[in-house]
C-alpha cells in the first residue's frame, strides 16, 4: 500500500509541470495540452483524496472535470482552427493585435 | 512499502540495458549495404503512395469534436447504469433528459451539415 | 426529496434552459431570427418576473444541498437575468447592423444564463464549477462571434487560453478543501475548517481561480484584449451579467466557505482591492479606444467590488449586492451607446478622438451617455454613487480606513477619464459631417429604461438596500459568520 502522500507529491508535480508549460511554450495547442495536464493532476488529486477519505463525493467531482474538459477542450480546439486560418499559425507570440 | 517495488525496477533497467546493448551490437557488427527498395517504405508489398506527413482535412476535426462531446457523456451514464435499481425512478427521469439535451446537439450537427462529408469540405 | 419542489425552486434556470435548447432546434430548421429573438427575450422575461417574485419568498436548500434559493440566489439571479435580458434587447439591432446575427448567439447566451444562475444559487463546490465552467466556455464561443476578423479570434484565444488556466487553480484549490475537510458541501467545509496548511492552500488557490474569473489586479490582463475583440453588446453582458454571478459565488465562499481565523482572507481580499483599484483606474486614465477604457474601468469596479468583500461583514455584503445591480445597470446603458456609435458604417468610432463633435447630433444619444458615465464615475444623484458611498461606509464600519481612503482616491481620479469622451462630444468642433443613423425602438427604449433605472435608484436607493440587509439578517446571518 502506497501511502497518499505519494499521489499527491505526484499530483502537485504533474500540476506544477502543466503550469510552466502554459508559461514557456508558445505554441497554442500545447499550452491547451498543458492545461489539461493541470486539470488531470488535479482529478488524481481528488480520486486519491476520495479513496483516502472513504467516500466517493471526490470522484463525483472528477466525472464533471472529465466532461468540462472535453466541453473546453471542443471549444478550444474550435478557436484554434479559427485562428490558424485568420494567421496560418497558433504561434501565441505572434497573435499581438490587441495590446494595451 | 516501496521497496516491494524494487524487482519493477530491476525488470525495467535490465531491459533498458538489454534494448540499448542489442541495437548497438548490431549496428556495429551487421552488414549495412542499402540500396533504393531496402530503403523505402514498406506498404504492404505495393509501391508508396503519396507523402505520409500528409495535411488531414478540417472534416476530420470536426468528427473529432463531435466524437469527444459524445464519447465523454458516457462517463455518466456508466455509474448510474450499475446503480440504477437502487436510485430510483427520478434518476431514469433525469438520464432521459440528459440524453435528450445530447440528442438536440446531435439534431444540431446534423441540419448544420457536419456528418455530409462532401468532396468540398476536404479542402482546409 | 421532492422532486417537483425543488424543480420549481430552480425554475427561473430551467426555464432559460429548456429556451436555450428550443432555440437550437429552431435554428437548425428556419432562418427565423425574429422568432428566435422573441423567444429569448419572453423566456428571460419570464425567468425574471419568477426571481423577482423569489425575493419575498422563503430561502433555503433543495436538490440535496446542491442549490440554496431565495436571499441572496434569487437577487442574484434577479441581477443576471435583469442584465442579460437588456444586453439581449440591444444586441438584436448591433449585431443585426455588423451582419453577425446567428441564433447561435442567443442560444450560447442562453446557456451560459443558465450558468450564471446556477453559479449564484451554488451550495456545493460542484455546483460552483459547473455553473462557472457552463458560463466560461459559452463566453469562450461568444467571445469569438467575429471569427473571419483577427481581433475577434484573438480575443476568443486569450480569453479561453487564460480562462482555461485559470479553471485549473480552481479546480485544485476545491481539490485541497476537499482533502482537508472530506467534503464539497460548503456548509460542511466551513464547519471541519482548520488552520492547516492543506485547508489554507485549498482556499488561496480557490480565491485566485476567482480573481482570474472577476479581473483583479495581478490576474486582470485578459479582461482588456476581451473586450476589445469581443462584439460590443457582447462584451455588456461579459462585463455585467457574468461579473454578477461571479461575484454572487465569490460572496457565498468568502462569507460562508472560509470562516475568520483560519487565515487571514480579509488581509488578502484587501491587498488585491487596493491593486485593483489604482491599476485598473490609472491604466484607464491613458486609453484613446473607449471600448478598453471601460474594460479598465471594469477592473477598477471590481477593486471597489472586493472593497465591499474584504469588509467581511454583513453591511460589507449587502453593499457588495446593491454594487452588482448598480454596475449592471449603468455599465450595460454605457456600452450600448458605445455600440450605438460604432456601427456608423465607415467610420472608426471607438476611438475618443472621434467622438468630437457628436454630442449635438443625436442630443439624446449622448445624454444618456453621459448619464451612464456620470454614475460609473461615482456622481452623487446616480446610482453609481449610492453603490460607492455603502461599499466604502461598510469598509469603515469594519475599521478598514485606508481601504476606504484608496478607494475615495481612485474613484476621484476616474472622473478624469469618464468626462473625457463628454468634453469631445460636447466642447470640440467635429472633424467632418458624420450622418449618424437612427436606432429602432427596442434599442432606444431599453436605454431610455436603463437611463431611468439610473437615477431612480440613486435617488431613492432605501427600500433596495433594506431588502438587501434582511437577508443577512435572522437565520442568513447564522449562516453567514459560522465562528
Amino acid at each position: 500500500m502506497i501511502s497518499i502522500d505519494w499521489y499527491l507529491a505526484l499530483s502537485a508535480v504533474l500540476f506544477c509541470i502543466g503550469i510552466i508549460g502554459v508559461l514557456i511554450r508558445k505554441n497554442a495547442i500545447v499550452i491547451f495540452m498543458c492545461v489539461e495536464l493541470m486539470l488531470n493532476a488535479v482529478n488524481l488529486s481528488l480520486l486519491s483524496f476520495s479513496s483516502y477519505h472513504g467516500n466517493v463525493d471526490g470522484q463525483i467531482l472528477v466525472f464533471f472535470s472529465l466532461a468540462v474538459a472535453a466541453a473546453e477542450a471542443v471549444v478550444g480546439l474550435a478557436i484554434i482552427i479559427a485562428i490558424f486560418r485568420n494567421n496560418l499559425s497558433v504561434d501565441v507570440s505572434r497573435i499581438n493585435l490587441l495590446r494595451w | 512499502m516501496l521497496e516491494n517495488y524494487l524487482p519493477i525496477v530491476i525488470l525495467a533497467v535490465i531491459a533498458l540495458v538489454l534494448a540499448i546493448l542489442l541495437m548497438t551490437l548490431s549496428r556495429v557488427l551487421g552488414p549495412f549495404r542499402p540500396n533504393k527498395n531496402k530503403l523505402s517504405p514498406y506498404e504492404s508489398g505495393m509501391d508508396p503512395v503519396g507523402e505520409a506527413d500528409e495535411r488531414y482535412s478540417i472534416s476530420f476535426y470536426l468528427v473529432a469534436m463531435a466524437f469527444i462531446v459524445f464519447d465523454i457523456e458516457v462517463v455518466f451514464l456508466y455509474p448510474w447504469t450499475v446503480q440504477y435499481l437502487d436510485a430510483g425512478v427520478g434518476t431514469l427521469v433525469s438520464m432521459i433528459i440528459f440524453i435528450l439535451e445530447l440528442f438536440v446537439g446531435l439534431v444540431y450537427l446534423i441540419k448544420k451539415g457536419m456528418l455530409d462529408w462532401d468532396i468540398d469540405q476536404f479542402k482546409l | 426529496m421532492n422532486y417537483l419542489h425543488d424543480l420549481s425552486t430552480f425554475l427561473p434556470g430551467i426555464i432559460v434552459g429548456v429556451a436555450g435548447l428550443i432555440v437550437v432546434l429552431i435554428d437548425c430548421y428556419k432562418d427565423d431570427y425574429k422568432g428566435i429573438v422573441g423567444l429569448t427575450i419572453a423566456s428571460l422575461t419570464a425567468a425574471l418576473a419568477i426571481s423577482i417574485m423569489d425575493l419575498f419568498g422563503p430561502t433555503g436548500e433543495s436538490f440535496y444541498g446542491m442549490i440554496s434559493y431565495g436571499g441572496v440566489a434569487a437577487f442574484g439571479n434577479t441581477v443576471i437575468l435583469f442584465g442579460t435580458l437588456f444586453c439581449v434587447l440591444i444586441s438584436y439591432e448591433y449585431l443585426e447592423a455588423i451582419d453577425h446575427n446567428f441564433g447561435e448567439v442567443y442560444a450560447m447566451i442562453l446557456f451560459a444564463t443558465t450558468g450564471m444562475l446556477g453559479l449564484a444559487s451554488a451550495n456545493n463546490l460542484v455546483m460552483i464549477f459547473l455553473g462557472l465552467e457552463t458560463m466560461s466556455i459559452c463566453l469562450y464561443v461568444l467571445a469569438g462571434i467575429i471569427k473571419e476578423r483577427k481581433t475577434g479570434a484573438e480575443a476568443a484565444l486569450k480569453y479561453f487560453l487564460l480562462g482555461a488556466f485559470s479553471t485549473g487553480f480552481l479546480l485544485y484549490g476545491m481539490a485541497l478543501l476537499y482533502g482537508a475537510t472530506g467534503s464539497l458541501d460548503i456548509q460542511e467545509i466551513a464547519q471541519a475548517a482548520s488552520s492547516d496548511l492543506l485547508f489554507v492552500a485549498g482556499g488561496g488557490l480557490l480565491l485566485v481561480g476567482f480573481f482570474f474569473k472577476v479581473s483583479a489586479v495581478p490576474f486582470h490582463m485578459w479582461t482588456p484584449d476581451v473586450y476589445e475583440g469581443t462584439p460590443t453588446t457582447l462584451t455588456a453582458y461579459m462585463s455585467t451579467a457574468s461579473k454578477s454571478a461571479a461575484f454572487i459565488a465569490f460572496i457565498t465562499i468568502v462569507s460562508r466557505l472560509l470562516p475568520e481565523g483560519t487565515a487571514d482572507w480579509s488581509q488578502v481580499l484587501q491587498v488585491i482591492a487596493i491593486a485593483t483599484m489604482i491599476l485598473g483606474n490609472i491604466i484607464a486614465l491613458v486609453q484613446d479606444n473607449i471600448k478598453r477604457m471601460l474594460a479598465y474601468s471594469s477592473i477598477a469596479h471590481a477593486g471597489y467590488l472586493l472593497v465591499g468583500l474584504a469588509a467581511a461583514t454583513p453591511e460589507g455584503y449587502s453593499a457588495v449586492l446593491y454594487y452588482l445591480l448598480a454596475y449592471t445597470i449603468m455599465n450595460i446603458g454605457a456600452f450600448g451607446v458605445v455600440a450605438y456609435y460604432e456601427r456608423q458604417h465607415g467610420l472608426d468610432l471607438l476611438d475618443i478622438n472621434n467622438y468630437a463633435g457628436l454630442g449635438f447630433k443625436r442630443p439624446m444619444m449622448a445624454v444618456m451617455l453621459s448619464i451612464f458615465l456620470f454614475s460609473l464615475a461615482g456622481i452623487p444623484g446616480f446610482v453609481g454613487f449610492v453603490g460607492k458611498y455603502y461599499v466604502f461606509a461598510a469598509a469603515i464600519h469594519a475599521d478598514l480606513i485606508g481601504l476606504a481612503i484608496v478607494g475615495v482616491l481612485a474613484s476621484a481620479a476616474s472622473v478624469y477619464y469618464y468626462l473625457r469622451p463628454m468634453v469631445f462630444m460636447y466642447m470640440r468642433e467635429a472633424h467632418k459631417d458624420i450622418p449618424l443613423v437612427k436606432s429602432g425602438w427596442m434599442f432606444k427604449g431599453s436605454l431610455i429604461v436603463l437611463t431611468i433605472l439610473t437615477i431612480y435608484f440613486g435617488i431613492a436607493p432605501a427600500d433596495l438596500s433594506h431588502l438587501l440587509s434582511s437577508y443577512y439578517s435572522g437565520d442568513w446571518i447564522a449562516q453567514t459568520l459560522i465562528p
